[in-house]
């Protein structure tokens, strides 16, 4: 389990981060989210000890993190970039080496994670010869090759084509899945409410919600409902006791004033035709994070 | 990534089979073999070498050719004056029948002159040439007076001006292109951001070293094979003479060079890690360049001058040209070479550990130009 307690960091007279505390738990893909400048690559970087702090501890299994344990960690910086005269092989060979795995132990490695990535038909390429799109796999690849124990990625899927975001994505899995603790950041809000199972979100330098997505999700949960039917719902305009905020055809979104109320609309909607769907509005991230970076 | 195996807890357990924990000595040694591997792999520095070692190929032997024009020269004797010629070093006598046949192989161009019995003659012969009096011939014949020097120079001026020049030249290019190979490697990896994935991968310590140590043993490498090619060439052109008084220089100059550079890689990487573009290397490292220029200027204009060599040997900057320079003039005692090597050491060490602190501080930061106050500071 990877900890942060009370992190700070100061640039000049800017505070950048204010007493930052979250935890990523062993297993769990945590997403991080946050606007730009609130912070969230100044953590990474203390996390991966590239930065230093101005106060705070980071833990991994409650013990302060030494060089020694962040070997065992995989980066991706937000800010890309691998030897471009370098071979794809050998460079990840090289990362591995530099890890501490042996010439042969990195070599399978690599391989083996270069064909999962759909890289397996460019390992003699330099870097400077691949695609953007395999780039960022090369990316990816430099930051697992060592079967990393702890896994931190900042922006893993900007730039990503389609194809590459599902790649990832079960890679990214399967690092969880084997017990690793595994924190990204995106902007892609989409991606990280689909992916992840904690959350972590940060504005201006200060934590704002963390906790697993459900857990979330319940407490921002709002009093809107939505019912879709079939043939249209225009009466429900009429309901007594009910605000429409979004109508179109057979779908409504809408406010009750009372259980009675709501209710006598799920009575009136079967009555007019088929329910298809009668349940609370699904919170999004997109909501959630507006109302708690507000 | 099926058996993706990891330990999700504390990295306690003992390193398996296939990975350890790396040590720093580790690090640096992977660091400094991509150096070298990349290196070795530029198109520009293997030709550059090759002219390099051309070039100093071709000096040696052709020294030796304009050399050998004045040792020994072919005459043709006519018989009656072989006893003047006999036992001459300077002269090869090719024997004539007469004066016929020798006035054949002048016309020919298979001798340079002729010598020639001449009854009339005080000498008792005669120094035929063709177009023009053969003076080298007649030198070697005459006979000169002893000379005495009251006041004799040590060593030749004008070698100690060639070895001042070689000394000076040498660590002059080779400083300067391995320190701009430096320059550029440490640019390079800040440009392309791959320093961020390595610095939270070794230590920005590990990472100096690495690239200093691969990027010396290059020089070092470079400056031992063309000690290697220079020696080679002289003894197989037979200029023997030459590698004998510069034996003990040469060997200091190694010395010195081998630590100068240390503290010369150690300024030039830490100076370049405050830009972030290539095109920036030039204005930030001038004053690392000015270090390596004025020695090589010093030791040329002042070769001669007792006191200005005695100040170069002794300031670090220089110390790798100016002491060798006054081994080699035989100025030094014993224990100035070893008094200046302990100020070298002392110098380099501080320049490292400054040159770490600047290294370490600039390297995240990207875009405009680090100040150097900032970078020492942290």
């Amino acid at each position: 389990m990877l900890e942060l307690h009370d992190v700070t960091k100061r640039y000049g007279d800017r505070l950048a981060l204010d007493g930052v505390s979250f935890t990523v738990g062993d297993g769990r893909l945590t997403g991080f989210v946050g606007g730009n400048g609130a912070g969230k690559t100044t953590t990474m970087r203390i996390i991966l000890g590239v930065l230093a702090s101005d106060g705070g501890a980071v833990t991994l299994g409650g013990t302060p993190l030494t060089d020694a344990d962040r070997r065992r960690f995989g980066y991706m910086p937000e800010e890309r970039g691998l030897y471009p005269k370098m071979r794809l092989l050998e460079q990840t060979v090289y990362l591995a080496r530099l890890h501490g795995w042996t010439p042969a132990a990195a070599r399978r490695n690599a391989l083996e994670l270069l064909e999962r990535l759909g890289l397996g038909e460019r390992t003699n390429d330099t870097i400077e010869s691949l695609s953007l799109g395999n780039q960022q796999r090369a990316q990816i690849a430099a930051a697992l090759v060592h079967r990393p124990e702890v896994l931190v990625l900042d922006e893993p899927f900007s730039g990503l084509d389609p194809m590459a975001v599902e790649t990832v994505q079960s890679v990214l899995a399967d690092v969880a899945a084997s017990g690793a603790p595994v924190l990204f950041s995106s902007h892609q809000l989409d991606i990280v409410e689909r992916l992840c199972d904690d959350l972590v979100i940060i504005a201006g330098g200060r934590i704002r919600a963390a906790g697993s997505g459900d857990a979330l999700r319940a407490e921002h949960r709002t009093e809107r409902w939505e019912l879709l039917m079939t043939g249209d719902a225009g009466w429900l305009r009429q309901s007594p006791g009910i605000r429409v905020d979004e109508f179109d055809g057979g779908w409504a979104v809408f406010e009750a004033e009372s259980d009675a109320a709501r209710q006598a609309v799920l009575a009136d909607a079967v009555a007019r035709g088929e329910v298809v769907t009668f349940t609370r509005e699904h919170t999004t991230l997109a909501q959630i994070f507006k109302e708690v970076v507000r | 990534m099926s058996g993706y195996d990891t330990r999700a807890s504390r990295a306690t357990q003992p390193a398996g089979r296939d990975r350890t924990a790396p040590r720093f000595i580790d690090s640096v040694a992977l660091i400094a073999g991509r150096e070298i591997t990349m290196r070795f792999r530029s198109k520009a520095f293997l030709i550059s070498t090759g002219v390099l070692m051309l070039a100093v190929l071709a000096s040696v032997v052709l020294g030796s050719i304009f050399g050998a024009q004045e040792s020994t020269a072919k005459v043709a004797v006519v018989a009656g004056a072989s006893a003047v010629v006999d036992g001459n070093d300077a002269l090869e006598a090719v024997a004539a029948s007469d004066q016929d046949e020798a006035e054949r192989m002048l016309r020919d161009g298979e001798v340079e002159a002729i010598v020639a019995p001449a009854a009339s003659d005080p000498l008792g012969i005669t120094v035929i040439g063709l177009d023009s009096p053969p003076t080298s011939v007649v030198r070697a014949l005459s006979v000169q007076p002893t000379v005495e020097l009251l006041d004799p120079a040590a060593t030749d001026p004008g070698l100690a001006y060639l070895v001042a020049f070689g000394f000076g030249l040498v660590f002059f290019m080779s400083a300067l292109t391995f320190g701009t190979t430096i320059s550029q490697s440490v640019v390079e990896e800040k440009q392309t951001r791959v320093v961020e994935i390595l610095l939270s991968t070794v230590s920005a310590r590990a990472l100096l070293t690495g690239k200093v140590i691969g990027n010396s043993v290059m020089a070092f490498a470079q400056i031992i094979a063309i000690a290697v090619l220079a020696t080679l060439g002289l003894i197989l052109t037979g200029q023997r003479v030459l590698i004998g008084g510069l034996g003990a220089s040469v060997v200091w100059f190694i010395i010195f060079f081998a630590i100068g550079f240390v503290m010369l890689a150690a300024l030039f990487a830490a100076t370049s890690a405050m830009v972030s573009r290539a095109e920036d290397i030039g204005s930030v490292t001038t004053p690392v360049t000015m270090l390596v220029m004025i020695p090589y200027f010093l030791v040329i204009f002042f070769n001669d001058n007792p006191t200005v060599l005695a100040i170069m040997s002794y300031v670090p900057f220089s110390a790798p040209v100016g002491m060798p320079m006054r081994v080699f003039l035989g100025d030094a005692q014993w224990w100035e070479p070893v008094l200046s090597l302990v100020i070298l050491l002392a110098t380099t060490a501080l320049a490292v550990w400054i040159g770490e602190r600047i290294y370490r501080n600039s390297l995240l930061k990207t875009g405009g130009r680090v100040r150097l106050a900032e970078a020492l500071q942290g």
